[in-house]
């Protein structure tokens, strides 16, 4: 398994592990039976994204790519967060090992989770705006 | 403490030691002969190849006419099981016995044959990765012609009873194959008194090269070539002979079988003190028998994190481990092995494999144990798995 220096250098030195107390949206994708499970805290203040977090439960990819898409999103509007690929993550990642792709997947939809959870609490149909969030084939 | 570089990963492969590469290096540039040349260089070689042979030999109890040079433990398997099939073709047999959890190259095997016209029956195996033998007689019908069931499990070490299994077989006529990868030179084999009929191991297990390995097959079993062309081994296997490999084979497996109960004797209170040191953390369990195993594995589930992120941080450490998550299995799915004695996918995921050979100090043992749990802890901290379980909530 090649990683590059960058998903090794998010794997272990990952920025945004943790919680957030009073996050405004939360989002949770994945299953400990595949092996992977993304946690995504947000913090939205006027429709910035002042804080993101994560936990993860999974490869080093996985965790690379939470983290990558933490860093990614912070300071962001939600129209950007939302306009995030997993192909952004691969890329700012300098790449993944073809079997890691869904990963990256994997962090797109852990932040639309989120996202989806903040209109949820604000009393909005997340759906026209988020779309439908895509849990992992099992 | 300071930062270790440890090799715990023996059951992966070994470095080949300084006796083996001392024996090789002559055969790459002085003694380079063919072993199928009249004159002397060629002669010179052919009698290291058979010198080497005789030493694979003696280190199974077996005859030196029934050793065949092979280029590693799966092709071994390969002609063993699918050789074997051939032959029982012929005589109108298709049934063949395997168990649920061998490796690869014999599961993969067995599969292919199964798209062939042949039925294979796979045996279960205990939670503690041991093979009732009863089983195996159960599972033998009319038409068997072939029982392979691997001497050690390679992910958790259980050691199965092989000689009872061998009995089961001869009381019914049927051919035993097994695949001793994993315990050549770490158990005590000898194929006459324990009744194996044909048996594959492997180099780079032991201590020589990677691409040289052996099978053995009994007087008596005669089977299809598999490879065509030149006379190599007796007609069975055609294609130049890899002198410095089987060299280096026969170096190695006489070192390796040459004082196992010492060897033993050394590694296993090491790694019990590992076993005994991780199952200090909560959530952890040990995967298969802890006596019938080889004495330098361990296999146990750490829940709550994912094995690959877990190797990934020990290696961080400087050191080398395997595990049975699926990111390291190259599938979804986590090992078959860890399933097949009953874990849970989820748990499967967070497994860790420590093979270990004398070299590995009690400092090392201390310096392992004191890297785990502080891995351990960090992974577990950012896991949503365990903040899960340490709230009492489902995670599946």
């Amino acid at each position: 398994m090649l990683y590059s220096e960058k998903v090794l250098d998010h794997f272990s030195n990952p920025r945004n592990v943790g919680e957030i107390e009073d996050a405004d949206g939360v989002g949770e994708i994945g299953n400990a039976k595949c092996g992977d499970i993304m946690k995504m805290y947000l913090k939205i203040d006027d429709g910035i994204i002042t804080d993101a977090k994560f936990k993860t439960f999974g490869c080093g990819a996985a965790v690379a790519t939470s983290s990558m898409a933490t860093e990614l999103i912070k300071g962001k509007s939600i129209d950007d967060a939302l306009k995030l690929t997993n192909q952004a993550v691969v890329e700012a990642l300098d790449g993944l090992p073809a079997v890691k792709i869904h990963c990256s997947v994997l962090a797109e939809q852990a932040v639309r989770s989120a996202l989806s959870d903040y209109y949820t609490r604000q009393g909005i149909d997340p759906l026209p705006i988020v779309g439908e969030i895509k849990e992992p084939e099992e | 403490m300071e930062k270790r570089f440890i090799y715990a990963d023996n059951a992966a492969t070994t470095a080949v030691s300084e006796e083996v590469l001392n024996a090789m290096l002559p055969h790459f540039r002085t003694a380079f002969g063919n072993a199928s040349s009249i004159y002397k260089l060629g002669r010179d070689a052919q009698r290291d190849v058979e010198d080497a042979r005789e030493k694979v030999a003696k280190a199974l109890g077996a005859e030196p006419k029934e050793i065949f040079f092979t280029s590693c433990g799966s092709e071994s398997d390969n002609w063993a099981i699918k050789g074997m099939a051939e032959n029982m073709a012929k005589k109108g047999k298709k049934h063949i016995i395997t168990s649920v959890f061998e490796h690869h190259a014999v599961l993969h095997t067995c599969e292919y044959l199964e798209k062939h016209g042949f039925e294979i029956t796979y045996v279960p195996v205990s939670d503690k990765g041991l093979i009732d033998p009863e089983d195996v007689r159960k599972a033998i019908r009319e038409d068997t012609g072939l029982v392979t069931i691997m001497y050690a499990n390679n992910e958790i070490g259980t050691i199965q009873p092989i000689e009872e299994i061998a009995a089961v077989c001869h009381e019914k006529g049927v051919v035993f194959h097994t695949d001793a990868v994993q315990a050549v030179g770490h158990v005590e084999i000898d194929v006459k008194k324990q009744g194996i009929d044909m048996l594959s191991l492997s180099g780079h297990k032991i201590h020589a090269q990677k691409g040289i390995g052996a099978l053995y097959v009994r007087k008596g079993i005669t089977l299809p070539n598999l490879i065509h062309g030149g006379a190599q081994e007796r007609n069975r296997r055609a294609g130049t002979e890899n002198v410095p490999a089987i060299v280096g084979l026969g170096v190695a497996i006489e070192a390796a079988t040459r004082n196992i109960a010492e060897k033993a004797a050394i590694i296993t209170p090491r790694r019990n003190r590992l076993i005994d040191g991780i199952l200090q953390l909560p959530y952890t369990r040990l995967n298969g028998d802890r006596d019938k195993r080889l004495p330098g594995n361990l296999n146990i589930s750490i829940e709550g994190i994912e094995g690959e992120s877990l190797l990934l941080m020990l290696d961080l450490n400087g050191i080398c481990a395997s595990s049975g998550s699926a990111c390291t299995s190259g599938s979804l799915d986590p090992s078959h092995v860890l399933l097949s004695i009953g874990l849970k996918h989820e748990v499967a995921h967070g497994s860790l494999r420590l093979s270990i050979e004398e070299d590995v100090t009690d400092e090392d043992i201390d310096y392992i144990l004191e890297v785990i749990p502080r891995v351990v802890d960090r992974l577990r901290s950012m896991s949503p798995v365990w903040e899960k379980m340490m709230k009492g909530e489902k995670y599946e």
